[in-house]
């Protein structure tokens, strides 16, 4: 399956996922983020730039618990804890931060 | 964790915790084992079971600094290594003799572990409720 904007095209597997986490740029977390009816704010952006960050070192995508964890490290325990990353995405921080921000499906799919 | 929260999204640990030992024991590319290895350990964790990590014969190599996979064009997951700890899996244990036979110390890996003889290696095993080897 592939999503297209403005003639540019991103493959994606069966789920939604990008297939080529190269190719992810912000149009098209956009588009991913309206298919999983999440309206980014800011708030949204910084959780994606840190799962990204987080892809970057480790190339996994954490399990929420763990994500949950470190982004208390980082963020403060205000954001640090799943009331506030549920809010944010409703079905799942880890999945669907994870598919807006390009990431393959975390590892135990939490 | 969305679609079956209810089943094992329990804080008070009423779920049952069992000791997981992973046995690495094989070099990291060549072969899945030691990627898919490190997936089942990392789901285990998840599921906030206690799991310890051994590393023994060419299993060590998966935990060497400074790999580098371009030239067979397979992924270089070694730095997921260095996540462990962000799952608690902190218990990674080496098998002395198998560094040494390679011409490997302590300071050629990319995190922090544990170098035991096979005798102790071996007593630790014998604690475990499960033992699974890759």
């Amino acid at each position: 399956m592939a999503i297209e904007i403005n003639g540019k095209t991103y493959d994606t597997d069966e789920e939604g996922y990008l297939t080529d986490l190269s190719q992810w740029d912000e149009d098209v977390a956009k588009v991913l983020a309206a298919e999983e009816k999440v309206e980014m704010t800011d708030n949204h952006w910084e959780v994606i730039n840190f799962l990204r960050e987080y892809y970057n070192e480790f190339q996994i995508a954490p399990a929420v618990r763990v994500l949950t964890k470190a982004i208390g490290k980082k963020l403060g325990p205000d954001k640090g804890n799943n009331k506030y990353l549920y809010e944010l995405f409703p079905y799942g921080p880890a999945k669907q931060a994870c598919k807006i921000g390009g990431l393959p499906k975390p590892t135990g799919c939490i | 964790m969305s679609e079956v929260a209810g089943d094992f999204d329990d804080e008070d640990g009423s779920g049952t915790i069992k000791k997981f030992m992973f046995v690495n024991r094989k070099a990291p590319y060549g072969t899945v084992y030691a990627l898919e290895g490190l997936e089942v350990v990392l789901i285990t964790a998840a599921f906030d079971q206690d799991v310890s990590m051994v590393f023994m014969d060419d299993g060590v190599y998966q935990l060497v600094k400074g790999q580098n996979t371009k030239a067979i064009a397979m992924k270089n997951f070694s730095p997921t290594y260095r996540a462990l700890d962000g799952y608690d899996i902190e218990k990674l244990y080496v098998e002395r003799d198998s560094l040494e036979m390679r011409g490997l110390s302590e300071s050629d890996l990319l995190v922090p572990v544990e170098v035991l003889s096979s005798a102790e290696m071996q007593v630790l095993m014998n604690d475990q409720d499960v033992v699974i080897a890759f």
